[in-house]
């Protein structure tokens, strides 16, 4: 198979999938979607009517109103195609192609910073916080966890391994937020050093907002550092006692080429395509995890945003939000796999 | 990989410590489990969400405990169900007496003290409450009449502290201490010194006297409650829960969850990669193609929206968890049949016309049970923190309580804003002493099936 024909197959699969994870969003949030908007029609057309009494003084009977009233919405309904099912290939067809070209429409309750309704500007404006905070974090863990990995698999055993070892294993089975309930509890609380929400409490426009989203991202990020580069380390930790057994590393130890150079060159550069991978995957894979830590920490990101959307059922930002994760979750694996493919060619052949 | 014989790696574990520590832990957490089903009636458990259940507990208080490090002993809630009864009857009037009797020792005052009862009588009696102090002075609380009532009836009542003709009486009483007790509360007044307003340690007895005409007057259920600031073994919540019996029920929870998700995924996603990898070709890549779109779907987003949409039962909670476990275990299991696949056995198996049901189960599965139990025991703590991260998000089953849920509640509740660490801290550390002995078992395990890492 030549790096093409690998490229293609892999966008394929990933088209494919974010197809799927559409339809079952929409199918599991389709048919309550419908009741919502129908609920919000009537309510519409309700409120048009008694705000122009002329319509009620016009009909003799309150029956023939409430039929008026039945058959204007049963027209509004039929104009939007509602009278259709969800599960109608057209309805289904239309919304996945309006999506696809992120067109969410508007939400219901929740609003954007600057007072927008639509789902794509609410997201856009949420979106670089999450990644703000995320990435850096995941730089930050990557950095550590690397030069900590490989300081302990050249030195199996030593103190600084077993250091390394058992914090990785004590610190995967901590979940993240609990540790962020404990460093709000100390760090905002007990000794009063950061704030305890981490949403900036001035508005967006003020110039002095970076800093302050900054100040306010201190806690969360030295918390997911905290639990995150343990295991960094360990498995870096784990490829480079693996490529350290290798024949050419003990061949270059006898040549009597410097210990130091034979770590951080020669054999990290070997244990690279891994550790690109999942480098690439822990990316994306902090984006899902953001839902609960930013609702620990009250960060004004998307995670939060899933979290309130879920809480007051706000279907059009619940499936933008899912789209938008779908995305960045593909297009991370993606890159993680072209990556291996590049630095690994026996992947390419299969 | 492999040709490992079940003997050694049970010789090869019981080597190892951390393995060892892990099954040590696990066994405590097994043991705390049937503790927790023997001892904890599962009505109790079920009406952790019914605040009536909880009413005569007291609001966010501290374990017992705090007090053997406190210089000043904080007051423990009481509730005193076993009053010492005496019956009189004397001269056409009947006397049903209850006392109570508590030592207190603390350095401040109680929050309150509630009189709960259900008598049974008829006519009109009346009810006397006094209490007598250490120094041997006795106060007269309250002397009320219960409702009347020609025939026999039952009547149940409350008594609080606060109540006016409690105050009235005391202030009756004022000239006994060298205060003023006017704008004091009850407890602050019946429990304090004489001289000055400050609390006096000793044994305080309460005498609740029921006076009727009819013999037959009875109190049947008879409570008083000693409002404190600290309670039970792990305190309670905002919501008067006994933390104790919520954490003891998280325990056979989370093993529920962490061990049926684990084992299930790793049983499916074994027999879906060893299939696949043993089939190959079209069947091999028609099966990793369906395992790569359910790899790539993002499992905590979905997981929100199943449990939201369809239902968020725990045992429908467990089956979604399950869709998203067994993919990377297909995918190991895949490629290590691949190699055993292309062993001279597995050739001799297929040319003497061995079904492939049977090269499967026979020859190719034994070879990775190592490796299986090695990921069963490394699944685990994630599902019980994925778990646990939902309930904590508010999407948990509110039927069965678990950790993740009491941390819920308490971050609805501002508890690290608070304070209030007996309600955030023994959650998440038993989710995490959970995760660390199955983590602990898993590292052995892995070790001895990868010796490469071992050195």
């Amino acid at each position: 198979m030549t790096l093409k024909r690998y490229v293609a197959t892999r966008l394929a699969t990933m088209f494919g999938v974010l197809m799927i994870t559409l339809l079952i969003t929409i199918a599991l949030v389709g048919s309550n979607m419908d009741t919502i908007l129908k609920q919000g029609i009537v309510f519409q057309v309700r409120s048009e009517i008694t705000e122009n009494p002329a319509i009620a003084e016009s009909f003799s009977s309150v029956q023939g109103f409430e039929n008026f009233i039945q058959s204007q919405i049963n027209q509004r309904i039929k104009v939007l195609g509602l009278d259709e099912p969800w599960y109608s290939p057209q309805r289904i067809g239309l919304t996945m192609y309006k999506i696809l070209l992120l067109d969410f429409g508007h939400a219901t309750f929740l609003t954007s910073d600057s007072g927008s309704s639509d789902v794509k500007d609410i997201i856009f404006e949420k979106l670089p916080r999450t990644i703000l905070l995320f990435t850096t974090a995941t730089i930050i863990i990557s950095v550590i966890g690397i030069f900590l990995g490989a300081l302990s698999g050249s030195k199996v055993g030593s103190i600084i391994d077993r250091i390394t070892s058992s914090f990785a294993i004590i610190s995967s089975s901590f979940p993240v937020w609990w540790i962020g309930m404990l460093m709000i509890f100390l760090f905002a609380f007990v000794y009063q050093i950061f704030p305890a929400r981490a949403t900036p409490d001035i508005p967006s426009s003020d110039p002095g907002y970076i800093w302050a989203l900054l100040y306010h991202m201190a806690l969360p990020l030295i918390t997911i550092v905290m639990i995150g580069f343990g295991s960094w380390a360990y498995l870096v930790r784990n490829f480079m006692v693996g490529i350290m057994q290798e024949d050419f590393i003990m061949a270059k130890k006898t040549i009597g080429i410097n210990q130091k150079k034979i770590i951080y060159i020669h054999a990290l550069k070997n244990a690279a395509p891994p550790i690109v991978t999942i480098l690439a995957l822990s990316l994306s894979g902090s984006l899902g995890g953001a839902i609960i830590t930013e609702a620990v920490f009250d960060w004004p990101g998307m995670g939060r945003l899933y979290f309130e959307a879920i809480t007051v059922m706000d279907l059009p930002v619940i499936i933008g939000a899912t789209y938008i994760l779908t995305v960045f979750f593909l297009v991370s694996i993606l890159i993680a796999d072209l990556l291996y493919g590049y630095f690994d060619p026996r992947v390419r052949t299969g | 990989m492999s040709s490992v014989t079940p003997q050694e790696i049970k010789q090869e574990f019981l080597k190892s410590k951390i393995g060892i520590a892990g099954i040590t832990i696990l066994a405590i957490l097994v043991l705390t489990s049937i503790v927790a089903i023997i001892t904890i009636p599962v009505e109790t458990f079920q009406e952790w969400n019914n605040p009536g259940n909880w009413i005569s507990y007291p609001k966010v208080a501290i374990p017992v405990w705090v007090n053997l490090f406190m210089a000043e002993k904080i007051p423990e809630h009481r509730i005193l169900e076993t009053p010492s009864i005496q019956t009189n009857s004397r001269g056409g009037i009947s006397l049903v007496s209850h006392q109570f009797g508590m030592n207190f020792d603390y350095d401040d005052f109680p929050n309150d003290f509630i009189y709960e009862f259900t008598s049974e009588y008829s006519g009109s009696p009346l009810l006397q409450m006094s209490v007598i102090r250490p120094d041997g002075i006795k106060l007269e609380l309250l002397s009320t009449s219960l409702p009347f009532s020609d025939s026999k009836i039952i009547h149940s009542e409350r008594i609080f502290s606060t109540d006016g003709a409690i105050r009235k009486n005391l202030s009756l009483q004022s000239e006994i201490f060298g205060f003023n007790i006017h704008r004091l509360s009850a407890e602050d007044v019946v429990f304090s010194k004489i001289q000055t307003n400050e609390p006096l340690k000793g044994d305080y007895i309460f005498l609740i006297d029921l006076y009727g005409v009819n013999s037959e007057n009875q109190i049947p259920e008879s409570k008083l409650i000693i409002g404190g600031k600290a309670f039970g073994v792990m305190g309670t919540d905002e919501l008067r829960r006994d933390l104790a019996i919520g954490l003891l029920w998280g325990t056979p929870l989370a093993l529920f969850i962490g061990l049926v998700v684990a084992i299930a995924s790793v049983i499916m996603g074994l027999f879906y990669g060893v299939y696949a990898g043993f089939k190959g070709k079209k069947t091999d890549e028609a099966m990793m193609r369906f395992n790569d779109v359910i790899y790539a779907l993002p499992a905590l987003p979905f997981l929100i929206i199943l449990s939201v949409t369809i239902s968020n039962s725990i045992f429908l909670m467990v089956g979604f968890l399950m869709i998203f476990g067994w993919v990377g275990i297909a995918k190991v299991a895949r490629s290590m049949s691949l190699q055993i696949k292309t062993r001279g056995y597995v050739d001799a198996a297929t040319m003497m016309g061995q079904k492939n049901s049977k090269i499967i189960l026979k020859h190719i599965l034994p070879q990775l049970l190592p490796y299986a139990f090695a990921s069963i025991a490394i699944s685990v703590p994630a599902a019980i923190t994925t778990e646990a991260g939902l309930s904590f998000l508010g999407l948990g089953d509110p039927s069965f309580p678990t950790w993740g849920q009491i941390l819920h509640d308490a971050n609805t509740f501002g508890a690290a804003a608070r304070g209030l660490w007996w309600w955030i801290m023994p959650p998440g550390v038993m989710i995490a002493v959970t995760g660390l002995a199955f983590v602990f078992i898993g590292n052995a395990l892995d070790a001895i099936v990868n010796p490469k890492l071992k050195r």
